[in-house]
């Protein structure tokens, strides 16, 4: 199927190109439109595989375990500073 | 000295040590009761990000007060951070696995599988990056 798009374009574009000086700007949109159709063509063949695993996504993935531990004794005197929000 | 000066130096220490009672008690508010409440009820929760949440359904009153608690949770988790060199995120976090360490028997928390689990007495099922 791919191939058969991409062929039709480019003689599109041959054909254009041969009508002379007054078709310039149809002969240049139409070979846009080949080299646009060349990655749309190929765009085609690729093949995306569903992953067969559950996509899990790691909401705390910007956490830094040293942090943390450094961050520990800080939120125990938070909770006795203001006991009214925790 | 004399008796009256004993007297007056009495009275001025016992003055001081009820200032100094009165001070923090007035200065930190404790939790509002209608938040202790809540909590007490299993209402709310305490999450894994530092922030409460509202277990099921509740009414518009629980989720106001469980709203506005997290905007000074957040506030204050903001200030604190930058204080540490920490993102909001980290900060919060580490809060949320203290705080869930601190819940009482009865009261809600959120395991790491994200359900919310009644406290026991025993230890909270917590995150393995807590400290």
């Amino acid at each position: 199927m791919n191939p058969i798009k991409l062929t039709t374009c480019l003689r599109f574009a041959r054909k254009a190109r041969r009508r002379g000086t007054e078709h310039m700007l149809q002969g240049r949109a139409a070979r846009w439109g080949a080299v646009m159709a060349v990655p749309l063509a190929l765009g085609g063949c690729i093949q995306v595989n569903a992953p067969d695993d559950a996509i899990v996504i790691e909401l705390n993935i910007n956490i830094r375990q040293e942090v943390i531990y450094q961050l520990a004794a800080d939120v125990r005197d938070n909770i006795d500073e203001n006991p009214d929000i925790f | 000295m004399s008796m009256q000066a004993k007297h007056i130096a009495k009275a001025g220490l016992l003055g001081l040590a009820a200032l100094s009672l009165a001070i923090p008690t007035s200065a930190m508010a404790q939790r509002d009761p209608a938040y202790a409440a809540a909590r007490a009820n299993g209402s709310i929760g305490e999450k894994m990000d530092g922030y409460l949440g509202v277990v099921g359904n509740q009414d518009a009153s629980i989720r106001k007060l469980v709203a506005d608690l997290n905007i000074k949770r957040r506030a204050n988790y903001t200030q604190r951070a930058q204080g540490q060199n920490a993102t909001i995120e980290e900060y919060a976090f580490t809060q949320g696995c203290v705080l869930i360490n601190r819940t009482v028997p009865g009261e809600k928390y959120q395991t790491p599988s994200g359900n919310w689990e009644t406290r026991g007495s025993g230890a909270p099922q917590r995150d393995p990056r807590c400290p």
